[in-house]
């Protein structure tokens, strides 16, 4: 079981150390990193069997008991994105062995992107406030590492506003950590759930919760502190920007939603409407940008961020329905947004352009990308029987039920706006007569099937959330039960016996 | 410009001894300060003085591996340390086993030393990697402006 | 004790919010060299700054002794300090990498990710030649 628990971190590091062993040699990586993504995968499934019906696994690592040493948790939520992103780095290595593959295994594309993973992992089973920073820090190396790849003009220049708003951004972490450090004298998120409603001065624990509000924040690109996103994804190759969308952002989200379920439930009564108000900023003024946008990349980009309200709606209103409507919610954007960017990419490869003004007539010359595309964006938009469908569903149905009409208002608004912006990509891309220009050779049957095949299978998964609700609709209850259960969390990691220290080293 | 004769010929001198030195530290770290962080440091000043002394070609040389390469093999080794403790009755990853060895005198030997000494690779390779590219940085712009002249 | 400490990160704050207001690259970093520096020192003074000797068990004790300072600031500092450098380290990489590939440290000057006209994004320029260093120029 121990060695369970920390094998989602075990795996993308031995996975990134082996990969720059073979350093230069980019067939052998790229074999590495497959066989990586699908033993963590294997991993995240087996962790998620063991937790779905609503157990811990709680180990500390060192054997140091635990407020004082390190806590690694799995519970049914950080299970379930550990699935996830087993889910989409299992993806993104197939879609990387398309085209380009060499060049960029070449840049070290594998070690940066289990790295990157390792961050991230890192995040979702950590129990530990200081230690969330360090694997925060983790992946912003990798991702910075990952962003540049290409080192192309668009790429630094995109690359430097990333770097510094995020340098930024982290250094809020660390001088929050410090004062949340001051206050409760300690950092392991069960402890600090434990003394949070007890300290005495409230008023600095929200100011230092505000800290955290902007660096997880500035992380997941809510409003205002978005404005580096749309700046970098569009620079990065695909299947890096797919990555990134994929699980950067959530990351954040995440962090938010476990740090505020733990040391400011108590606290519902400030943070609730700040959250709330965020949630709806972030969604109207994301989905604003993507109407304005005319390439591909930076439309998608800009849905990313308007998604992200719907993922803070849960913890802005702290009731179970709105918690697991945004569990759901992250569940299924994560799959549906990594394969948009997919899906831009195969666009690209098939119309040679990002720019809508320079693609055209798709539908006739590739109409099963045209298919393939519609799931995942009308999924987006929210159209049943597709997952967004439920997702938003769940949303919306939380909020009411909790008297946040406006909140629901919003939502039901965005959605359309977003069946806007998609409809507008579908037109211009591929209802309307190609424009002038000469086409690109059609890519070799081997590397469009390397390309097509996760775009297929996430495709898939959409359709079986979508179809078949049931079960991911009942462990997101399972998750926010589990989240709002903080007396369970803090009972499994500080329990008596669990541990003991060491034999005393002379 | 080249460097002088005498900092070429003691170079290599220095690098032995500084080697020698980060060893040191590195040992010392079991309950003293030191350890495989500052020993890596010290180990990454002495090859970047035979960098300067010998060109970074003259250190890609004496490491045979690449930096990058040096770097993982130093995190794996350290991540691999935490293993063994899985063998034990309710071990927790990371939670060190120890073996005294009686040799005369009692050598402390345990998987936390081999954890340093990953510590030790992975900065040494870590340090070698960014000053090896800020000096090729520099050669390079330096004959980019000697042949624009 | 408290008050020369929350002087001190007063003040690098305020010299952090001024180098990073710049428009120059270069000055940013050192910008959040400082607030990274003012962080540290907040995390030592959270800990409560008291004990000088440092946190080392002596041989034959089994715990430091009662005026030891508190180990896990420092525990926590130094991983920041590491981390801290590393991402100082890469983004100076990257700063001169823009200065040879834009040919500009200045973040308003860059316009190869954002275009300033036209909604149509362009094909990125080439790179610009390498502008001679001003010191060798001059």
């Amino acid at each position: 079981m121990q060695a369970l628990l920390a094998a989602p971190l075990l795996v993308p590091l031995a996975t990134a150390c082996l990969a720059a062993l073979f350093w230069g040699r980019a067939a052998a990586q790229r074999a590495i990193g497959m066989a990586g993504s699908l033993v963590l995968l294997a991993v995240a499934a087996l962790l998620l069997r063991e937790v779905a019906a609503g157990g811990r696994i709680v180990g500390q690592m060192g054997g140091w008991p635990a407020p004082f040493g390190i806590t690694l948790v799995v519970d049914a939520f950080a299970a379930i994105m550990l699935l996830i992103t087993g889910v989409m780095a299992v993806s993104v290595s197939l879609y990387a062995m398309a085209s380009g593959a060499r060049e960029r295994d070449r840049a070290g594309f594998q070690p940066l992107l289990h790295s990157l993973l390792l961050g991230v992992c890192g995040a979702f089973v950590t129990g530990d406030l200081f230690n969330l920073y360090v694997w925060f820090e983790v992946m912003l190396i990798a991702s910075f590492g990952l962003l540049v790849l290409e080192r192309t003009p668009a790429q630094i220049d995109g690359g430097l506003r990333y770097v510094m708003l995020n340098l930024v951004g982290t250094t809020f972490f660390l001088m929050a950590v410090g004062l949340i450090y001051g206050l409760a004298g300690t950092l392991n998120l069960a402890d600090l759930a434990r003394l949070a409603p007890g300290i005495a001065n409230q008023g600095a624990l929200a100011a230092a919760g505000m800290l955290l509000l902007v660096a997880f924040g500035a992380k997941a690109a809510v409003f205002p502190l978005f404005n580096w996103l749309p700046a970098a994804y569009h620079t990065a190759s695909v299947p890096v920007a797919a990555i990134f969308a994929a699980l950067l952002t959530k990351v954040g989200v995440y962090a938010i939603i476990r740090v505020w379920t733990l040391l400011f439930a108590h606290d519902v009564a400030f943070f609730g409407p700040v959250l709330g108000a965020v949630a709806v900023a972030t969604m109207v003024v994301g989905v604003l940008g993507a109407a304005a946008h005319h390439d591909v990349m930076r439309i998608l980009s800009f849905h990313i961020i308007s998604q992200i309200g719907y993922m803070l709606v849960g913890v802005a209103l702290m009731t179970p329905l709105a918690i697991a409507g945004s569990v759901f919610y992250i569940l299924h954007h994560i799959i549906v947004k990594a394969n948009l960017f997919l899906l831009a990419g195969a666009i690209r490869r098939e119309g040679g352009s990002f720019a809508l003004a320079r693609l055209g007539g798709l539908w006739v010359g590739a109409p099963l990308l045209g298919l393939l595309f519609l799931v995942p964006a009308l999924s987006l938009a929210g159209l049943p029987p597709l997952s967004g469908f439920w997702a938003k569903l769940m949303v919306i149905r939380g909020s009411i039920e909790a008297g946040a009409n406006l909140v629901a208002a919003a939502a039901l608004l965005v959605g359309l706006l977003t069946l806007y912006s998609m409809v507008k990509i579908w037109n211009e891309a591929f209802w309307k007569p190609a424009p002038e220009g000469a086409a690109l050779p059609a890519p070799a049957m081997g590397e469009r099937a390397a390309s097509y095949a996760p775009i297929v299978a996430l495709a898939g998964i959409t359709l079986a959330i979508g179809l078949w609700t049931e079960p991911f609709a009942r462990l997101s209850l399972v998750v926010a039960g589990g989240l709002l259960d903080r007396e369970g969390y803090i009972a499994a990691v500080l329990a008596p016996g669990a541990t003991h220290l060491a034999g005393v080293v002379p | 410009m080249r460097p002088s004769l005498i900092l070429r010929t003691s170079a290599p001198m220095l690098l032995w001894l500084s080697l020698l030195a980060s060893l040191y530290v590195l040992v010392r770290g079991h309950n003293e300060p030191g350890g495989g962080f500052l020993g890596g440091l010290v180990a990454a000043s002495g090859l970047l003085f035979h960098a300067i002394a010998r060109g970074p070609e003259g250190v890609r040389t004496l490491l045979v591996l690449h930096p990058v390469q040096l770097s993982a093999l130093g995190v794996l080794l350290a991540a691999t340390s935490g293993l063994p403790a899985f063998l034990g009755p309710d071990g927790a990853y990371l939670t060190h086993l120890w073996w005294f060895a009686e040799l005369g005198v009692t050598l402390p030997l345990g998987t936390a030393l081999l954890f340093d000494l990953g510590v030790y690779l992975a900065v040494v390779g870590m340090a070698v990697a960014i000053f090896i590219g800020l000096l090729e940085w520099k050669a390079a712009r330096a004959a980019a402006t000697e042949g624009g002249e | 004790m408290e008050l020369p400490f929350a002087l001190a990160i007063g003040v690098l704050v305020a010299g952090a919010v001024y180098m990073l207001l710049a428009r120059d690259l270069p000055r940013m970093l050192v910008g959040f060299v400082l607030l990274g520096t003012a962080a540290n020192l907040l995390i030592l003074l959270a800990g409560r700054v008291g004990g000088m000797t440092p946190p080392l068990v002596a041989a034959g004790m089994a715990a430091p002794g009662a005026d030891a300072a508190n180990p896990l600031p420092q525990a926590l500092i130094l991983t920041a300090i590491v981390i801290g450098f590393g991402l100082a380290a890469f983004a100076l990489m990257l700063i001169v990498k823009a200065r040879a590939v834009l040919g500009t440290v200045r973040p308003d000057e860059m316009a190869a990710a954002e275009p300033r006209a036209g909604a149509v994004s362009s094909p990125p320029t080439p790179p610009r030649a390498l502008p001679p260093p001003r010191r060798e120029a001059a």
